[in-house]
């Protein structure tokens, strides 16, 4: 979807703020909330790509003001909601108003579907073109790609299609690549000297040029 | 609800009621385990953390039959150090050279290589990161401190798929006879995500 979280090229968030030493949990709740995600996905209620889908179906305000574990909390809160496992009124008794993600927009039959490919197609140093498309629904193709011309620089693993897990629970294969893009082709006038940007791009997302 | 955790010095912030909710839930119910989520959280608080990546790259420095075999595939090479797990199966390593610093960012989540440098600390996650190292790096650099010359290229990588990828940077010169030890403890997160050189 073209969603908040699509976050490559937007302007306007201002400067990269570090804190200094930085501990890898602020407080309890971060740490233990990180745990619960992985207990919670291992329970089987829901997938890594349902669960990424999830935190991208976040109110946009709620995603930009919250942090990246309260993203996890909302996203895990959300997945075993809609699977029953758990119901809205019992997170709402125990915590007050319990955000949750907004329902997904496609259905499992919106999805297009894969044939399955176990061999990759392209080679390093071929020329392709990030196909245009603009699903709805979990994609792991960046805006900013999409309909620029870039060069295999490394054939990848071959992974199932994030868009057929999320949406049909389904683990269908697609050769991976790793795709260089002169920063001219994505950001004309605005690009720096001697940036390029790597992507990594499932086969399913690129047209030989 | 208060009367449950009425020793509690501090009242609970909004986000910690949810959370607390949300885990008191979860083992109520059996879905999760209290032991399994203790188990987790005292594996991330001490044993997987840049430390790791650290050994690694030093590993990398002082032998060369090793830093080919990263280079060649990470996933493997660090499997011979006894790290992996999540995050941690396709590990690609990407080396700094005299004419290429490397960077890395996710820009549609936080995609890091969880194994070698832990969890990511809160600026990898922030939009500013996402959104500007794509489409601004070296001026992003810049800001964050690492000055990287003109005419070397900067490599930005976004870890969109699967792999994730491990920055190997230069190794200091007027080091010989450090040991590796010494040298792992050189070597810091930033640079191997490529912040820092």
């Amino acid at each position: 979807m073209d969603g908040v979280h699509d976050l490559g090229g937007m302007q306007g968030f201002g400067p990269v703020e570090v804190e200094p030493d930085e501990p890898m949990f602020h407080g309890e709740w971060e740490a233990r909330t990180f745990a619960v995600a992985g207990g919670a996905l291992g329970a089987g209620g829901f997938n890594t790509p349902m669960f990424r889908h999830a935190i991208e179906r976040m109110d946009p305000g709620h995603y930009l003001t919250s942090s990246y574990f309260e993203h996890w909390l909302t996203a895990v809160a959300t997945l075993l909601v809609e699977a029953r496992m758990i119901s809205k009124d019992e997170l709402d008794a125990r915590a007050g108003t319990f955000a949750l993600s907004r329902p997904a927009t496609v259905a499992p039959d919106d999805v297009q579907l894969g044939s399955g490919r176990d061999a990759p197609s392209f080679a390093v140093g071929d020329a392709v073109r990030v196909r245009d498309v603009h699903f709805a629904g979990h994609t792991r193709c960046p805006r900013y790609v999409r309909g620029r011309q870039g060069v295999i620089v490394r054939v990848e693993p071959v992974v199932p299609i994030p868009e057929l897990e999320a949406h049909r629970n389904e683990k269908v294969l697609d050769p991976t690549y790793g795709v260089r893009f002169d920063a001219v082709e994505l950001w004309s006038d605005a690009a720096e000297a001697n940036a390029p940007v790597h992507v990594d791009l499932y086969e399913r997302y690129l047209e030989p040029v | 609800m208060s009367d449950e955790h009425g020793h509690d010095p501090e009242p609970l912030s909004d986000v910690e009621r949810r959370a607390r909710a949300l885990e008191e839930l979860l083992t109520e119910k059996g879905i999760v385990s209290s032991e399994f989520i203790d188990q987790v959280v005292e594996a991330y608080a001490q044993d997987i953390g840049p430390m790791n990546g650290a050994k690694v790259v030093a590993r990398a420095w002082v032998d060369p039959e090793y830093k080919r075999r990263l280079l060649a595939d990470g996933t493997a090479a660090i499997a011979e150090l006894g790290f992996g797990g999540p995050e941690g199966d396709h590990i690609v390593a990407v080396e700094n050279t005299p004419d290429v610093h490397n960077v890395v960012v996710c820009t549609l989540c936080s995609c890091y290589p969880w194994p070698v440098l832990g969890l990511p600390p809160n600026w990898y996650k922030s939009p500013p990161y996402r959104s500007r190292m794509v489409r601004e790096p070296r001026a992003v650099l810049a800001e964050m401190g690492c000055d990287v010359p003109d005419d070397v290229e900067i490599r930005v990588w976004d870890s969109s798929a699967e792999v994730r990828y491990l920055v190997l940077p230069a190794r200091p010169p007027g080091a010989d006879g450090t040991s590796e030890d010494e040298l792992a403890g050189t070597v810091t997160r930033d640079a191997m995500i490529g912040v820092a050189r």
